[in-house]
């Protein structure tokens, strides 16, 4: 019976397996592992808000990872000097995020293809050079230290690596499922719409800008709760969270895991994750392992693995 | 008093891209319900005059007015929520999309829960009805799960029209709806064209003559962005200028 | 008075670097359409060649000669290897050039150290000159008219020559100048080592101007960016003016207001957003 099940049959075990690992591995697993994994569904959280963008609206933006930064910062900034509560964080660095995006979106919209990719990477430059520069507010180079776990008044200290991994999988959890409604929606369909051909989307009576535009601000959005959360598992922020190095790494796991899926830039962020820390244990060139992973998945893999398993799905309907 | 209202109104419509003047100075009257056929040689500038009235591309002088209504500053997207439609000379569909979803996302176009971000789209029945009915009429209906790019031409370019049928337009713009057909399609295709809602006003760009003068009530003819000659079907064509341009004799319109 | 036309001086100065790096990046841009990641590298490695030359030999110029040489084959390389079929996937050749780029990042890390490391020049250019009431370092004398004279020779082969005018054809429409005859792989190869040998020009320079130190590829490459963005992607004079614009708000900005100075980099840019997005001297 299991030689009977379609790559696309796979996938879905591959999902189903995945999941119970996510629920119960942690239990199992040693510490290190599971700040990894808590890591990963940080960046899987940024990294499905950028396939938004890029898989199913087609808009490749560069510069996400300045969304991500404006939302760690804001916690940051607010919980050293004000000591604001978790769940008024988590809202001021939403805010910040999608008011970003909402002051950044006209202007970068302006362009499209890859004018439209160089203009969100400067952007996102001024936003690095703003956090480098304003030392006053964001400690500059040296950055922002000292943020403690939440203290949610549960019987869980979120100072337990499992505890914290638990309520980062819940605010993952929430967030796949919001961004899977909003591409199940009429909106979603709008995006893929927009993504296919434009000018057939203007005859038909779509304010092309306006879905573009809301598109961008939610997933600035949800950016900035990955932020958020990524502070307090860190306790640390630095400028370095906006550059270009991390910009492109958002662009590389939505790539590796397959634009367009939802779940594909969620391995991909898995993948890349565990990448960097794993490699740097056995070599000190890990950067030209990366590299060597940028140029294989573009060269050979660029719609990344889902990609991969429908061309297989494909050939063995052929066959 | 009564007004004699145009459905489509053109005056003085003139388009320059850095130093070629594609439409120069064009005005056409179409009243409601008419059929104009557009034609004229290659490079005539017949699609860029029809991008013109959809909006696609802003213009250099005139004015566009659809029904009495001012639209020259209008933006293409609120053209089509006043009655405007329009099918492209390369067939333009959502490649990776379903036959369904084409028609249920052109269905959807002018409805404002196309904003709606939390409730899935398969729970808007109506729309799905009538993209199934759509689907029945060019006989479709067991194929509705099949990808567009996968669809042979003519099939394509049924889907083409139903796209842009789909929401009743009040004005349609044609752009050679037989482009890439064999005769046999082509002949289909006209049938189709006829039988379309005679209240619906009718502008179709042709390079097959025979469809043009089987389906207009009026031919306006272009040549080099200028309005060249225009007329009944029969008077159109036995108009010995207008058969000179065809044959490349070198004619200075304007 | 002494703070403006000391500040003027730095900005030009300043501009004088961003041009070679942005003209390199926009020529590339203009006939390829590819966003280059790697065109940071190309300084960074120019300057670090640039700084063994000199280290070994001594001799400046020698090291500008080799630099340059070692860059234009490398880009050729790169762009015949990697570049030369993915025409108009913007995503993918940015993905290539990243990986490009921290690959030779890293080289650079392994082959010459983790400190920063200055090009000595030669003891006259190592000094001031006295102009008027103000002394003005000679290095800097010496960037701004390096770039000048390159933006003047390279301005006179694009408009005057037979081969420049291929070059603006195929920036203009790549498919047609195929079908008149005009060899577009060799023009593309061409104009991406020319695009490298700036950067790597550039390079050799700035390891002298400010020190050359892993990380530089990336931490110029934005204002390449913002340079191309202001002056209009594909323009060998938009690149001028926009460097020229951005050397001087930068300056002036740290200089001003230090804390929102690389964010008053945005304010020029955003200007040309909203107004002229493809820049002042874009195309299209």
């Amino acid at each position: 019976m299991l030689e009977r099940l379609q790559p696309r049959g796979w996938m879905m075990v591959g999902i189903a397996v995945a999941a119970i690992f996510l629920l119960v591995g942690p239990l199992t697993l040693p510490t290190y592992v599971v700040i990894l994994l808590t890591q990963s569904l940080i960046y899987a959280i940024v990294a499905m808000s950028l396939d938004i963008l890029i898989g199913y609206t087609g808009l490749g933006s560069l510069g996400h990872a300045a969304f991500f930064a404006i939302g760690a910062y804001t916690t940051a900034i607010f919980i050293t000097r004000s000591h604001v509560s978790f769940t008024g964080t988590l809202f001021l660095s939403i805010i910040a995020a999608a008011g970003a995006s909402a002051i950044i979106g006209p202007l970068a919209l302006r362009a499209a293809g890859v004018y439209f990719l160089m203009i969100t990477l400067a952007i996102a430059m001024c936003i690095w050079g703003l956090a480098y520069r304003w030392v006053s507010l964001t400690g500059g180079d040296n950055g922002i230290t000292g943020i403690l776990r939440p203290d949610l008044g549960l019987p869980w200290t979120m100072k337990d690596p499992i505890h914290f991994y638990y309520l980062v999988l819940v605010f993952f959890l929430v967030c796949f499922i919001l961004m899977f409604l909003l591409i199940r929606s009429p909106f979603g369909k709008t995006l893929v719409g927009i993504r296919d051909s434009e000018s057939r989307m203007r005859v038909l009576g779509y304010n092309i800008f306006l879905h573009k535009y809301l598109a961008f601000v939610i997933a600035g959005a949800f950016a900035g709760v990955s932020g958020c959360l990524y502070v307090y598992y860190n306790s640390f922020v630095s400028p370095n969270e906006a550059n270009l190095g991390h910009c492109m790494e958002l662009v590389l796991m939505v790539t590796i895991g397959g634009p367009g899926t939802l779940v594909g830039p969620t391995f991909g962020a898995f993948i890349v994750v565990f990448l960097k820390n794993m490699v740097s244990v056995y070599t000190k060139r890990w950067l030209m392992v990366l590299a060597l992973v940028y140029v294989v998945t573009a060269l050979y893999a660029p719609d990344g693995i889902t990609g991969l398993l429908k061309r297989l799905q494909t050939r063995r309907k052929l066959t | 008093m009564a007004t004699n209202r145009f459905a489509l109104e053109c005056h003085g419509l003139s388009k320059r891209f850095a130093g070629l003047e594609a439409v120069k100075n064009v005005t056409l009257q179409i009243a409601p319900g008419e059929r104009r056929g557009i034609i004229g040689p290659n490079g005539a500038g017949k699609t860029t005059l029809f991008r013109l009235i959809s909006g696609e591309f802003p213009v250099t002088s005139g004015t566009v007015r659809l029904f009495d209504q001012d639209v020259t500053r209008v933006p293409c997207h609120r053209r089509t929520h006043m009655g405007l439609g329009r099918t492209f000379q390369i067939t333009n569909l959502f490649p990776t999309m379903t036959i369904l979803d084409n028609l249920v996302v052109a269905a959807m176009g002018q409805r404002g829960m196309k904003f709606s971000m939390l409730r899935p789209l398969s729970t808007y029945r109506d729309l799905y009805q009538q993209a199934e009915q759509v689907l029945e009429n060019v006989g479709m209906t067991e194929r509705r799960g099949e990808i567009v790019k996968n669809l042979s031409h003519g099939e394509q370019r049924q889907i083409e029209i139903s796209l842009a049928l789909i929401s009743n337009p009040k004005v349609l713009l044609l752009d050679e709806p037989t482009a890439g057909l064999s005769p046999a399609e082509s002949t289909m295709m006209t049938e189709i064209l006829k039988k379309l809602d005679s209240s619906m006003t009718i502008l179709i760009i042709e390079h097959d003559m025979d469809v043009a003068f089987q389906v207009a009530d009026r031919i306006t003819v272009l040549h080099l962005g200028c309005l060249f000659a225009e007329g009944t079907p029969s008077e159109v064509r036995n108009n010995s200028r207008v058969q000179d341009i065809y044959f490349g004799a070198e004619e200075r319109p304007c | 008075m002494e703070f403006w036309v000391n500040q003027t001086f730095n900005g030009l100065s300043y501009a004088a670097l961003l041009f070679l790096l942005g003209g390199g990046f926009t020529l590339i841009f203009g006939v390829m359409k590819i966003a280059n990641i790697a065109h940071g590298s190309f300084y960074l490695v120019g300057g670090y060649v640039g700084y063994t030359v000199s280290s070994l030999t001594g001799n400046f110029y020698l090291a500008l000669l080799v630099a340059c040489i070692v860059i234009t084959l490398m880009g050729m390389v790169m762009e015949r290897l990697f570049l030369h079929n993915l025409g108009g996937q913007d995503l993918r050749q940015m993905l290539i050039t990243m990986g490009i780029a921290l690959f030779l990042q890293d080289l650079c890390l392994l082959i010459w150290g983790g400190n920063p490391l200055n090009l000595s020049i030669p003891s006259y250019l190592a000094g001031s000159l006295r102009v008027g009431k103000y002394y003005l370092p000679a290095l800097r004398i010496f960037m701004i008219i390096s770039a000048a004279l390159l933006f003047a020779l390279l301005y006179w082969f694009q408009e005057k020559t037979k081969v420049g005018a291929m070059v603006r054809a195929s920036v203009d429409n790549m498919e047609m100048s195929e079908v008149l005859g005009i060899n577009v792989p060799l023009v593309t190869l061409g104009v991406f080592g020319l695009g490298a040998l700036l950067a790597g020009f550039g390079g050799v320079v700035g390891s002298a101007f400010m020190g050359i130190y892993p990380g530089l590829d990336f931490e110029l490459l934005p204002l390449a960016f913002v340079v191309v963005i202001i002056g209009g992607m594909g323009s060998l004079q938009g690149a001028l003016v926009g460097s020229i614009i951005v050397g001087l708000v930068d300056n002036f900005g740290k200089a001003l207001f230090p804390e929102l100075s690389y964010f008053t980099l945005f304010a020029p840019m955003a200007i040309i957003l909203a107004l002229r997005p493809t820049g002042l001297f874009g195309k299209g």
